[in-house]
């Protein structure tokens, strides 16, 4: 079963409205922050496009791995407003 | 207090309805003080995930008898610490009696366990608003210096005397005013977790338990790939816990991505007998704090304290994560010390230092200093790849009948030493230093 495959069963309330993840394109290239987020996530939110890290708020499982490891100021990344994103059934 | 400029709407605001917030709303509720309990998650536990054993004593003294109304799934009777290679593992079983009666530890699943304490804590008059971040702290300069009043969430603003920070190992409210720092990469680990469900005499006879008692596996070595951490394995009802811890600057340096090393874990052939058949039913990822007694730090300011997994109280000792635990246990001694403080009328960081002595006095610190040296020790790359390969270099050849003639005891495990990638210095230094850590 793929990483996708496993998102599909989580519950996730999409804030169509704000993204709560916002990415800094220089700083992510010029400090490494970028290759560094795509392989800590563990729900493979991050992807390079064209040269531009891009995000995929939607499948977020809100653990804040990616900006513990960013380099200050790289990534901006909050927990969605209350009562969006995912929400675990088991836990 | 007085020098607050509005009347409170409450005595005491506790956002996160994690185990910390729960239970610290619900003590302070019992004080016959007026709480709200605020839960970003559209339910208490909808964004909590843990390995989930409950080491339950101090929940125990909180809830008497609460393994028996609670929603807790099986009781651990047996602990299985497994080291790991690519293709074998050398286990230590414990299973014992003593771990059943009374009651030792349990495994939960939070969405489910969470919303009991938070039931408890709304039965005790706390008002649980879900469904609300909080967005920030507000903040009054007073003569005794900044002094925490609320928060906003939205365009809303409440206001208590006393502001409890229960909100998980991000505490972005602890970080926003400079309380306590960002967390260094070494001090952080990412859990990777599913739920496996089977049926529930499937569970037993997989892992040798019956009733309602259960198997706690602890798994270190090849299972990350070498990456400082573990997998852990545990028995929920009609499911199973499985997933990786995975400290961050290590899972950086190694290059591997999160999912991959996930990946392997679940395929390895020591882990497959187990989980098949099963139905991965979700998939998730939290972090986890991993810094033990170096990270606990500022916990106390003015209107405000830090419990829980917010304050850095975990405990991995390697071969158990704990963390609920100890989240109980400061709430036990926050709900004491803010009592105390409101009831003197100070609030103030020196008021609110009660919390911090009755934290000191009990056995979450206590604890975390019997721990101290466990996080550093922890960092030794050996841990994670060379004690499996001696550990199974040495089983195989006991147990492997080749032909060649048969040696004693201590001649295999100096043959096996000098094969493997560890010294003696590596020994006696790791040794001694794993005997002062745990
Ligand atoms: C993979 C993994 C395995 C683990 N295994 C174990 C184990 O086997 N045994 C054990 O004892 N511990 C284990 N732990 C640790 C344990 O899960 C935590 O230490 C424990 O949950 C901490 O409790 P807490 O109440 O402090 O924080 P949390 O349970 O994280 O609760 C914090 C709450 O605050 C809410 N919140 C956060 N910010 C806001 C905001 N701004 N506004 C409103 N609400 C907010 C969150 O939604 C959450 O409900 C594990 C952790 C992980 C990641
Ligand atoms: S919070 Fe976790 S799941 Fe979400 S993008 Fe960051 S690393 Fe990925």
């Amino acid at each position: 079963m793929s990483v996708p495959e496993r998102l599909a069963k989580n519950r996730v309330v999409l804030d169509e409205e704000e993204s709560h993840i916002e990415i800094d394109q220089e700083l992510c290239r010029t400090t490494g922050t970028g290759a560094r987020i795509i392989a800590v996530c563990p729900a493979g939110v991050y992807s390079e496009q064209d040269g531009r890290i891009v995000a995929d708020h939607a499948a977020c499982l809100e653990c804040g791995t990616c900006l513990a490891v960013a380099a200050p100021g790289a990534l901006r990344w909050h927990y969605p407003r209350g009562g969006f994103g995912v929400s675990f059934r088991e836990g | 207090m007085s020098s607050a400029a509005a009347e409170p709407d409450f005595d005491v605001i506790v956002v996160g309805g994690g185990p910390a917030g729960s239970v610290t709303a619900y003590l302070l509720a019992q004080q016959g003080l007026s709480v709200v309990l605020i839960e970003r998650g559209e339910a208490p536990g909808a964004k909590n995930l843990s390995g989930g054993v409950l080491y339950g004593r101090v929940l125990d003294e909180v809830f008497p008898g609460f393994a028996q109304s609670a929603p807790v799934e099986r009781r651990i009777t047996r602990h299985v610490t497994t080291f790991l290679t690519g293709d074998s593992s050398v286990s230590l079983d414990y299973a014992g009696g003593p771990l059943a009666e009374p009651v030792n530890a349990v495994t939960v699943l939070r969405a489910r366990f969470d919303p009991w304490l938070a039931e408890r804590a709304e039965e005790a008059g706390v008002f649980l608003m879900p469904g609300v971040r909080v967005d920030s702290l507000l903040r009054e300069d007073t003569p005794a210096g900044p002094q925490v009043v609320g928060v906003r969430a939205g365009d809303d603003e409440l206001r208590a005397r006393v502001v409890v920070a229960a909100d998980g190992v991000n505490s972005f409210l602890a970080r926003s005013i400079g309380l306590r720092p960002q967390p260094p990469t070494h001090h952080l680990a990412v859990g990777v977790k599913a739920v496996v469900s089977l049926p529930r005499t499937v569970i037993e006879d997989r892992f040798a338990v019956s009733g309602d008692q259960g198997a706690a596996h602890a798994i270190v070595g090849d299972c990350t790939l070498g990456i400082g951490g573990g997998g852990f394995l545990y028995t929920n009802t009609e499911s199973l816990s499985v997933g990786v811890v995975l400290r961050l600057d290590d899972l950086v340096k190694h290059g591997r991505t999160a999912a991959e090393v996930f990946e392997h874990y679940l395929s390895h052939p020591v882990l497959e007998p187990y989980l098949r058949g099963g139905e991965i039913v979700e998939y998730g990822s939290h972090l986890v704090a991993e810094g033990g007694l170096e990270m606990l730090g500022q916990i106390v300011t003015g209107g405000m304290v830090v419990v829980g997994e917010a304050a850095g109280l975990t405990i991995n000792s390697g071969l158990t994560v704990r963390g609920m635990d100890l989240a109980i246990g400061s709430a036990v001694a926050a709900a004491k010390g803010i009592g105390e403080a409101i009831a003197a009328q100070d609030v103030t960081a020196t008021g609110l230092a009660a919390y911090r002595r009755h934290l000191d006095e009990s056995f979450v610190v206590k604890d975390l200093r019997t721990y101290a040296r466990a996080p550093k020790f922890l960092e030794r790359p050996r841990m994670y790849g060379a004690y499996g390969e001696l550990a199974a270099g040495l089983f195989r050849d006991v147990f492997r009948l080749d032909g060649s003639p048969r040696k004693h005891l201590a001649a295999v495990a100096r043959d096996s030493f000098r094969r493997s990638a560890v010294s003696v210095r590596d020994l006696v230094s790791d040794g001694w230093a794993g005997v002062r850590a745990l």
